[in-house]
């Protein structure tokens, strides 16, 4: 069996700060195979976005700076390759799509002068082969009159019309691994769920591994295979996606999906309460010895604070599960 | 608000601009319902649990757009068209839709922080939107307003003591300092706040501890209607599940009522007893929470219920995915506003007649404005 990927090993990425070296990522490992999809869990701050951003080094440096772990992409740590070979790899091999559809477009070109761009970057091809790649890849992500929308600014489209132009430039070289940052997030659902069939649909035609980075669940329960779930820099859980949802073995992870009201709640009259995590995320400014989520845990023990618990397996038929919980058997 | 507006009553229907399209609801439509039977001849006290504290009457709400130069014809965004429910007494009302159906301009017309083009707002009967400044004052206290976002909502200057007790003192609420003091100790209780950050600036909290500052300033008028305009789309999942479960014991400590505005489809079926779902500025459905998700009649409603992405994977589905984007409000598609995206529209029929809401079967209470609803 050919190894993963991308394999991500032990990585480490730091920020600047008045109280000294701060770690955003904290030894985060995950591997995505060939054609897969990958969930990235996690509250704002947990570090999910500087992970992105630390595979395709990104990190503004300084104030950050990727400490120490690997990045492998096809066998080839990409941490360290020189800055040209790396250009090579980003938005060719390796591609983001960001949140933010409107401050990643430039307000003063047309779109498809922007695809033709990256496309141009990274292949050798005339400038009206490459419109004519543009023209298609925006037909491909679901854009009426690609040849009209093509010649538009983004300011002439709408927010889901942004997001797909962005996934059309994402993919306009083939990537093997489309990185997407909450892709969704700033739209509303029923453009949520179109972008998100289109992710889909790409995948499965292009054959590209998908890492779908989120805060919603909901996204993750039907858009990805297994699941990571990061708390306060750390990878606090990882496991086939079904067993996420059907035993979660971490206190934190059964906290978030308490938190959401089931979809077969009463509603109006016999209502029931959220479960809701008390407390708030850590400042990792600060963090303590121990589990990072001991003081919000309705399951701590005295070893909790003391011990600093490390990820391990966990029994699972569903595939490789693993909780950075001390009593992770008994959930 | 200036005091250079025309007063209020300048703004009845009969002296509206005659640029100003009417509203395109019948004027028929109902406003309040018989109570059910088993209270409607009970002694008056049993009654105002299910009494009405709040009705919309055709409420609507036309904004000028720029007008080209050359252009003669003045052109209004309907922002809301002829919206007309009642919320009771102790429940939440929760109203659904996307970005520019009009949800956050209803809730604040509703507050009267802008003025209705058409249309009446019943605070236990009486009209609001005649009303001047001194007249309203008074009746401010009753209605408060909780923002989505927690950021630009607090004056970054104020400590949570002068946040809070502004609207003490505003509505003279306290006879001195102290009382005020005391009573801002309390709010900060109810709502989970420490006494002793009462000298802090919104700076040092948290996304969820400063929502909580602006559920303390709205509580401390000890209002009965509170509109939640998004009140927890910018908080991270584990907090927004504190937030929700204290507003709901607010509710039902203080008998609060709630219009609950939010795009959020889970979260308004956890609140509400009843939902509207708004588009493009109309109410297109309207029922008890478990009907609507249960049973939705619109083919929006049931489009966008099926949008939602569902926390189970064994229940990854079919989805209704509806073609292309929310038109612009500013030049509507006639007839249904939904038909060009509606998988069941008619040709001839519903991009030409406009449908009104209407109760499906009599007396269910569950409104659409569909020619076509999914009733099987």
């Amino acid at each position: 069996m050919p190894g993963p990927l991308l394999r991500v090993r032990d990585l480490v990425t730091s920020f600047e700060s008045e109280h000294g070296r701060v770690r955003a990522v904290d030894e985060v490992s995950f591997d995505v195979a060939a054609g897969a999809s990958l969930g990235i869990v996690g509250e704002s701050g947990c570090g999910k976005s500087v992970m992105a951003l630390s595979i395709l080094r990104l990190v503004p440096d300084p104030p950050g700076r990727i400490e120490s772990g690997s990045i492998e992409l096809e066998g080839r740590n990409l941490l360290e390759l020189p800055p040209s070979e790396m250009r090579a790899v980003r938005g060719n091999k390796i591609s983001m799509v960001f949140q933010e559809p409107m401050t990643s477009l430039n307000p003063v070109y047309t779109v498809g002068s922007q695809i033709v761009e990256a496309i141009r970057l990274h292949q050798k091809r005339s400038r009206s082969e490459a419109w004519k790649r543009a023209v298609e890849m925006l037909a491909l992500v679901g854009i009426p009159a690609p040849e009209t929308n093509a010649r538009a600014y983004p300011h002439q489209l709408s927010g889901g019309m942004r997001q797909r132009v962005m996934i059309a430039m994402a993919i306009a070289c083939e990537p093997k691994v489309l990185l997407a940052d909450e892709p969704t997030t700033a739209l509303d659902v029923t453009i949520q769920a179109q972008i998100l069939a289109t992710l889909r649909d790409l995948r499965d035609r292009l054959g590209m591994s998908l890492v779908l980075i989120t805060h919603d669940l909901g996204v993750v329960a039907e858009h990805t295979d297994h699941v990571v779930v990061m708390y306060a820099a750390r990878v606090v859980e990882s496991a086939p996606v079904a067993s996420i949802f059907a035993r979660p073995r971490h206190p934190y992870t059964r906290g978030l999906l308490g938190s959401l009201p089931s979809g077969r709640d009463p509603g109006s009259d016999g209502r029931r309460r959220l479960l809701a995590i008390e407390g708030m995320v850590p400042d990792l400014r600060h963090v303590s010895k121990g589990c990072r989520f001991a003081d919000r845990c309705p399951m701590k023990i005295d070893a909790c604070t003391t011990e600093d618990p490390v990820l391990r397996a966990v029994e699972d038929d569903a595939g490789p599960h693993e909780s950075r919980c001390i009593r992770a058997d008994e959930l | 608000m200036s005091s250079s507006r025309p007063p209020p009553s300048d703004r009845l229907p009969s002296d509206r601009p005659s640029s100003v399209p009417p509203p395109s609801v019948p004027p028929s439509q109902r406003l309040s319902e018989p109570p059910p039977a088993s209270t409607r001849e009970g002694p008056a006290s049993l009654r105002p649990k299910s009494s009405t504290l709040i009705a919309v009457d055709r409420l609507s709400k036309y904004f000028p757009v720029d007008k080209g130069f050359f252009s003669r014809e003045e052109k209004f965004v309907r922002a809301v068209d002829g919206v007309t429910f009642r919320v009771r007494r102790g429940e939440t009302l929760g109203l659904v839709g996307e970005s520019g159906c009009g949800k956050s301009t209803l809730g604040r017309l509703i507050l009267r922080l802008i003025d209705p083009t058409y249309g009446r707002v019943l605070y236990e009967g009486r009209d609001l939107v005649p009303l001047g400044q001194s007249a309203m004052r008074p009746l401010r206290r009753k209605l408060q307003i909780i923002f989505q976002d927690p950021y630009s909502s607090l004056n970054p200057r104020m400590t949570v003591r002068q946040i809070v007790g502004e609207a003490i003192r505003v509505h003279g609420l306290a006879e001195n300092a102290a009382a005020e003091a005391r009573m801002v100790g309390e709010l900060l209780d109810q709502v989970g706040l420490r006494r002793e950050s009462i000298d802090r600036y919104p700076h040092e909290f948290s996304g969820g501890q400063r929502q909580r500052i602006g559920i303390a300033r709205a509580l401390a008028v000890q209002p009965e209607f509170i509109v939640c305009d998004e009140p927890i789309s910018a908080l991270d999942v584990s907090i927004q599940a504190q937030i929700v479960n204290l507003l709901q014991d607010l509710q039902e400590r203080l008998g609060l009522t709630y219009l609950f505005i939010s795009h959020d489809l889970k979260i308004v079926e956890h609140v509400s007893h009843r939902v509207c779902v708004m588009y493009l500025g109309r109410v297109v459905e309207q029922a008890t929470s478990r009907d609507l998700y249960d049973h939705p009649l619109h083919p929006y409603s049931r489009a966008l219920l099926s949008a939602v992405p569902f926390v189970d994977p064994g229940r990854r589905k079919l989805r209704v995915l509806l073609e292309g984007d929310v038109p612009s409000p500013i030049d509507p598609p006639g007839g249904c506003a939904f038909h060009p995206r509606c998988p069941r529209a008619e040709p001839g029929k519903c991009d030409v007649e406009t449908p009104h809401l209407a109760e499906v079967d009599l007396g269910s209470g569950h409104r659409v404005a569909c020619f076509h609803p999914h009733v099987d």
